[in-house]
């Protein structure tokens, strides 16, 4: 009979059709919620846009207050050294102000300048400025203070070679930062935002998918046809990776480079192939998470649970290697880590395979561990489902 | 007909009266895209009757009732109902305690995983009942309806018939003057169906002025009707008492009558049924065999031991109560369930369900839609088709087939959920059959189809049966179909208990094989509902004391306002995982930040290209080697590999020290030496520069000293840093106090969203549609329930951070809890303005998640500060509550804020609130658009 000539018919080449028409049926499914199609577009322009342009330099516009008590020329000197971009234009306080000041978070910074402070500087006494940093804002509070010092240090430097024979400092330290001398943080911005766009838009697009077809009762109706769950599975990781990684293409082409003009420097393909390897991975976590939620609601705190772990301890908010040893051990088994790591070597200094080798390979590994786990889950959930 | 005045407030007592029609309905038209419902239509329903609305699938039926119900909006013409025009809102606010609604589909309007006394008890708040009145008609009607002995089980686990008499007596509970019935005994077993028209008798007798309008496909129903409206394509084909229809059309049974009423060319689509039976075979060839087949779902027994054999070409048909194992039977069969005991097998083939190749020889449709709403008809079909591996060169042939068999060429390009139930069948049925399998097992396929698709449907499965030898396994409801299997099989409560052809059943019952199916049932003790039904004495003091609930029109009530809290609370209490995902999830997120996000920049790798070798330049590098700020790696050869080294990310800073830098330096030269700083990311970059000018100024001034030279650098000025707050600069007293605002917006506003959207996307929201419940009560009864959630979260995010993180608390507890409760109450708000803006629960996890996370973390001041971002990511953090409540937080924490030093902040807060709310209010739809 025709059927059974099929039966015996089906190979790989069915196998791969199948994945094919239930990937279409994907497809259609986001083609046909406009409101999903709306949000994705924004995820990857305008949120990465904005967090690119808004982004400071790391020390930009810190708000600083002056208490001059000295007022002499070394000490208006001093005050006039601080200006933007660095710095706004420093505010003059009164000695009795300042706390209040520092408490309402009007400034980050408080430069007291005790009197006599230019006689005692001419008359070699090396009289003490003091600096009130509030150190809550943790990521202006060191730089800044750094700046503050070598910014006061110069003028007082230059304030007393006036007065004296010219002399220059005996060694010169040249420094220059490379991949990105400028310390633009739109650069490093904006390539995170679309980092954290893929992970987070590709486990709701599998995750959420799936628990849909459980709640609406489709999933009842494929298991009664001749596909397996992994077909069912690589239909909803691969159409979803496509359009995740499509997304992730344009993005990089039109609003990083394009608009705001980062410059990249590696190749956009190796970066797209390391992509593709954290959406095997992050769809698969998708389909894991939603194998063990029950409702939506349900999956949506897991996916929050899983998903600000993943942005904010992959290294792409904070440097890695300052995070406590635990946490670093613990994030390894993550694919942003990973990611991340490649995608700044990639991006940024323009490494190529021979340098993120090691990156691609744990990426791979980890993707190919999370398919696996969430396979095995998922067919061992599947008749539950229906 | 004289009629008794009802105890209707005084403003309606004038519609009691008969010559006045319950609702008029002046040509009104409706359309959904191009595809139009009501055509034109003008008609009157009668007050104090059972009308009945009948028509084949699709021609407008259930718009027409939601319209009248209020619950869609009207738009064109004009309906009046219960004296008043239905599309003012002041109308429907004042009129719809009198109305009750039930909506298509099984358990529609229920919240399924709320028990039968809770969707009772929610329903009754709504209306305004007190305590004592609520328990008095929950009573009388569960009484009634033979439900009181499952208050307790949740409206999900109920059959179908229970489920439909649940919604009548949520419909019920508020005495109304107009009941408005859609489809109620589709897909309920003869028994149940008896009972509810039993139970509607009842409340008529009862309550004589109480006008009943039903849509039903069953058309020995309606013939009891006292007035019928037959519609077709939108319009109105005829009306009248049966009697009248009968005489109209000369015809002595309804369905005759009705197709005889339809117009020529749908006429010609129906052909009475040619039933053949199947021919005797000497050896049959058996399709399915089910022996001693069981399935227990943790102690309940759903399948108990049932066996039978289907021969080939057979048309074997199950029939039975709702709940009583059908289904799962089927199930099995399909491999779709493995049994907990006994075996079947198919084509002499053993079940496994792990068989594939069986799958293309089996068709099956399951009792509820189960196809894609986001694919359109032909792609559904197509989809099926090519999964069942049919030739790509026959699947078009196939899918005009199956489209033209069940007259769905009109809708190919619709997509179901636009469809109405009877044509969602279709399609199912459709489906079913496109790879033209050997063995159809059919769930109620039937279910809400209108008599002609039936017949026509019932045609070709006879075709499929005798001519292709196409066996067949069906439940139905509809007894006239089961007369027309070979053979059928009564279930009860797990229980095969008998099977035999339709004939010999009905043969010592009066022929009636309704009468053999309640016999039978009630032989084996399901008739226990009935003896409720059958004592009207319960009910006769339903209607005596009826009392008006107080707060009929009132424009807010906290009754019906607490109403949906304590739905919502009910529903959290039932899935327990969501509570403790959102209170310990956010804890340990807390756990994991709070050690895990640190600014401190430390362990800095740095290498040396040293050129020059000298003493010097190696006491250059001892410096900035032996602080704890940097960790030496292996020296640098070349310029190459500096180069290399960088890019790969191994070094954050490269030293380059010229050749001769010791000799140049002792000789007084100026020397330079290059550093190298991984600029990648930008905040250690800085910090890494600054750690550098540091060290090196360090080291000339030690070399000063050293060599006693009059260096400027021992007589300059000294900086004295403090670091105020937080003086050891431990990014967790930094963290914490960022992080709790950030947690407390994120699972509010997803919690809250997900539960307006779960209503739109499982069909509840209808209740807001059609009660007397305001937009503005929904709203803040949804939000109720998370925002005690959060609070108690907080509270326990606190306690975590004073005591586990020991962040030191320096300021005013009041100051914080009060912000802190105006925060997330925005959050909660935010949440229920998501929600207005999405329909599935996919995307409204998405919008919040993207409408959180991305102002919470970016643009909130957690790690930049607010007044140093720029562009519009320094207006979202202006304006953005959580960046008003990190300085809040942060400030209360660490500095010891009071609440006067914090107001302004506060009112930022506060001021936030009412904004988003008004918006989610405005954005609420009331009606169905």
């Amino acid at each position: 009979m025709k059927q059974q000539q099929a039966t015996t018919q089906q190979g790989w080449r069915q196998k791969l059709l199948n994945i094919w028409f239930l990937l279409q049926k994907e497809l259609w499914s986001l083609w046909r919620e406009p409101v999903m199609l709306l949000l994705i577009g924004v995820s990857f322009s305008l949120s990465i846009y904005l967090a690119g342009s808004s982004l400071p330099e790391t020390l930009h516009k810190a708000a600083i207050a002056i208490v001059d008590e000295d007022q002499s020329p070394l000490s208006l000197r001093i005050q006039s050294a601080f200006y933007p971009p660095y710095f706004v234009k420093p505010a003059l306080l009164a000695l009795d102000e300042a706390d209040a000041a520092l408490d309402a978070g009007r400034y980050s910074f408080v430069l007291n300048i005790p009197p006599e402070f230019q006689q005692d500087v001419l008359a070699g006494r090396s009289p003490a400025l003091q600096l009130s940093v509030d150190a809550t804002r943790i990521s202006q509070a060191f730089s800044g203070a750094g700046y503050i010092e070598q910014i006061v240090t110069a003028q007082i430097s230059e304030y007393q070679h006036k007065h004296r024979s010219n002399t220059t400092l005996p060694v010169e330290l040249v420094l220059r930062a490379r991949f990105n001398p400028n310390l633009k943080s739109a650069w490093f911005g904006a390539v995170m935002e679309l980092i954290n766009m893929v992970t987070m838009i590709s486990i709701v697009l599998t995750g959420a998918a799936l628990i849909r077809e459980r709640e609406h009762g489709t999933i009842e109706h494929l298991l009664v046809m001749p596909v397996t769950p992994a077909e069912i599975m690589l239909a909803k990781i691969l159409s979803m990776g496509a359009v995740v990684l499509i997304a992730t293409a344009l993005s990089l082409h039109f609003v990083i480079q394009g608009v705001l003009q980062v410059p990249i420097e590696g190749s956009v393909l190796l970066f797209l192939a390391c992509a593709a390897l954290q959406l095997a991975a992050t769809t698969s976590m998708g389909i894991f998470m939603a194998t063990i939620a029950r409702s939506m609601p349900q999956f949506g705190l897991m996916m929050i649970l899983v998903l600000l772990p993943l942005q904010l301890l992959s290294g792409g908010m904070t440097p890695r290697e300052s995070m406590p040893q635990l946490v670093q051990y613990l994030m390894l088994a993550a694919p942003n880590t990973h990611f991340v790591q490649a995608s700044q070597a990639i991006l940024y200094r323009g490494a190529g395979f021979a340098v993120v080798w090691p990156q691609l390979l744990a990426l791979s590994l980890i993707a190919a561990t999370l398919f696996w786990l969430s396979l095995a889950r998922f067919r061992a959930t599947l008749s539950k489902m229906a | 007909m004289t009629k008794t005045q009802s105890e209707a407030g005084p403003d309606l007592a004038a519609l009691s009266k008969v010559a006045v029609p319950v609702a008029r309905v002046q040509s009104v038209s409706l359309s959904y895209g191009n595809t139009k419902a009501l055509v034109d239509l003008t008609l009157d329903i009668p007050a104090g009757k059972m009308v009945g609305l009948l028509g084949p699938d699709g021609v407008g039926k259930s718009s027409l009732l939601a319209l009248l119900a209020g619950a869609r909006q009207i738009q064109q013409g004009r309906i009046e109902v219960l004296g008043g025009d239905i599309s003012k809102g002041s109308h429907r606010q004042r009129v719809c305690p009198a109305i009750a609604y039930m909506p298509q589909g099984l358990g529609k309007n229920l919240y399924l995983s709320l028990s039968v006394e809770e969707n009772l008890q929610f329903f009754a708040r709504l209306f305004g009942h007190n305590a004592t009145e609520r328990r008095r008609r929950i009573d009388e009607l569960t009484a009634a309806t033979g439900l009181a002995g499952f208050l307790n089980r949740p409206a999900g686990q109920l059959s179908g018939g229970m489920k439909q008499k649940l919604g009548l007596c949520c419909a019920l509970i508020h005495d109304p003057e107009l009941l408005i019935l859609d489809e109620p005994t589709t897909g309920v077993d003869p028994l149940s169906r008896s009972q509810f028209w039993q139970l509607i008798g009842h409340i008529r007798a009862q309550k004589p002025d109480l006008s009943v309008l039903v849509a039903t496909a069953y058309m020995d129903e309606a013939s009891h009707f006292d007035h019928l409206l037959v519609m077709n394509a939108g319009t109105l084909l005829a009306q009248g008492s049966p009697a009248q229809l009968y005489q109209q059309t000369g015809c002595n049974t309804l369905e005759a009558a009705f197709i005889q009423l339809l117009p020529p060319e749908l006429r010609a689509l129906h052909q009475p049924v040619l039933v053949t039976p199947l021919a005797a075979q000497a050896e049959p060839v058996i399709a399915i065999a089910a022996e001693q087949l069981t399935m227990k779902f943790d102690d309940f027994v759903a399948v108990d031991a049932v066996s039978f054999q289907i021969r080939q070409g057979e048309i074997f048909g199950f029939l039975g109560s709702n709940g009583c194992g059908k289904t799962t039977t089927m199930k099995m069969l399909t491999g779709l369930l493995p049994a907990s005991s006994g075996k079947a097998w198919l084509f002499g083939q053993e079940l496994t369900s792990h068989d594939l190749s069986i799958r293309h020889r089996v068709g099956y449709m399951s009792q509820s839609f189960s196809l894609y709403n986001q694919l359109t008809v032909r792609q559904n079909l197509q989809l099926h088709a090519r999964l069942f591996h049919l030739p790509e060169e026959q699947i078009a042939g196939r899918i005009e087939l199956m489209l033209s068999r069940f007259s769905l060429k009109a809708q190919q390009h619709s997509l179901p959920d636009q469809l109405p139930l009877g044509l969602r069948q279709r399609l199912s049925l459709a489906v079913a059959m496109v790879h033209q399998p050997e063995l159809l097992i059919l769930d109620e396929p039937t279910s809400g189809v209108d008599p002609i698709a039936r017949d026509q449907f019932w045609q070709l499965m006879l075709d499929l049966a005798r001519n292709d030898k196409v066996t067949i396994f069906i439940s139905t409801h509809f007894m006239n179909e089961a007369e027309r299997c070979d053979r059928i099989s009564l279930m009860h409560a797990g229980k095969v208990l008998i099977s035999d052809t339709p004939a010999n059943l009905a043969a010592d019952h009066q022929d009636s094989l309704e009468q053999a199916f309640i016999w039978y049932l009630q032989q084996a003790g399901a008739g226990a509902a009935t003896a409720a039904v059958s004592e009207p004495a319960t009910l006769d003091q339903t209607a005596v004391p009826a009392k008006k609930p107080a707060s009929r029109n009132r424009l807010f009530s906290w009754r019906r306002l607490f109403s949906y809290s304590r739905r919502e609370a009910l529903e959290l209490k039932g899935d327990p995982i969501r509570g403790a995902l959102a209170l310990f999830g956010s804890l340990v997120l807390l756990l994991f930040f709070g050690y895990g996000i640190t600014m401190d920049v430390d362990d800095l790798t740095f290498a040396v290209l040293d050129q020059d070798q000298s003493l010097l330049s190696q006491n250059y590098v001892q410096n900035l080697a032996g602080s704890r700020y940097f960790i030496q790696k292996p020296d640098l050869t070349s310029q190459a590999q500096l180069d290399a080294r960088m890019r790969s990310g191994e070094l954050a800073l490269a030293l380059e020290i010229p050749p001769g830098f010791g000799r140049r330096l002792s000789r007084g030269e100026p020397v330079e030496i290059g550093a190298w700083i991984d600029g990648a990311m930008p905040t250690r970059a800085e910090t890494t520069k600054g750690y550098v000018l540091g060290m090196h100024l360090y080291w000339l001034a030690q070399q000063a000293r050293l060599h006693g030279g009059s260096s400027t650098l021992s007589q300059q000025a000294l900086v004295q840093t403090r670091f105020r707050y937080n003086p050891d600069i431990r990014s967790l007293v930094a963290m914490v106090p960022a992080l709790i605002p950030m947690l407390l917006l994120m699972i509010p506003a997803l919690l809250t969203a997900l539960s307006v959207v779960r209503e739109k996307e499982l069909g509840s929201i209808i209740n807001l549609y059609v009660t007397p419940v305001s937009r503005l009560e929904f709203l803040l009864g949804k939000q109720l329930p998370y925002l005690l959630l959060a609070l108690l979260n907080y509270a326990l995010m606190l306690l975590m951070a004073v005591t586990l993180f020991a962040v030191p608390f320096t300021g005013s507890l009041l100051a914080l809890s009060l912000s802190v409760l105006m925060f997330v109450i925005f959050a909660t708000a935010f949440g229920l303005l998501a929600s207005t803006f999405t329909r599935s629960q996919i995307a409204a996890i998405l919008l919040t998640v993207l409408g959180t996370i991305i102002p919470a973390v970016q643009f909130a001041g957690m790690i930049n500060p607010v007044s140093a971002l720029e562009g519009g990511g320094r207006l979202i953090g202006e304006l953005h509550p959580a960046s008003h409540m990190l300085t809040i937080s942060r400030g209360v924490f660490s500095k010891g804020l009071q609440l006067a030093d914090i107001y302004p902040s506060l009112l930022a807060i506060t001021a936030a609130v009412p904004v988003v709310l008004l918006s989610a209010l405005l954005l609420l739809k009331k009606q169905e658009r």
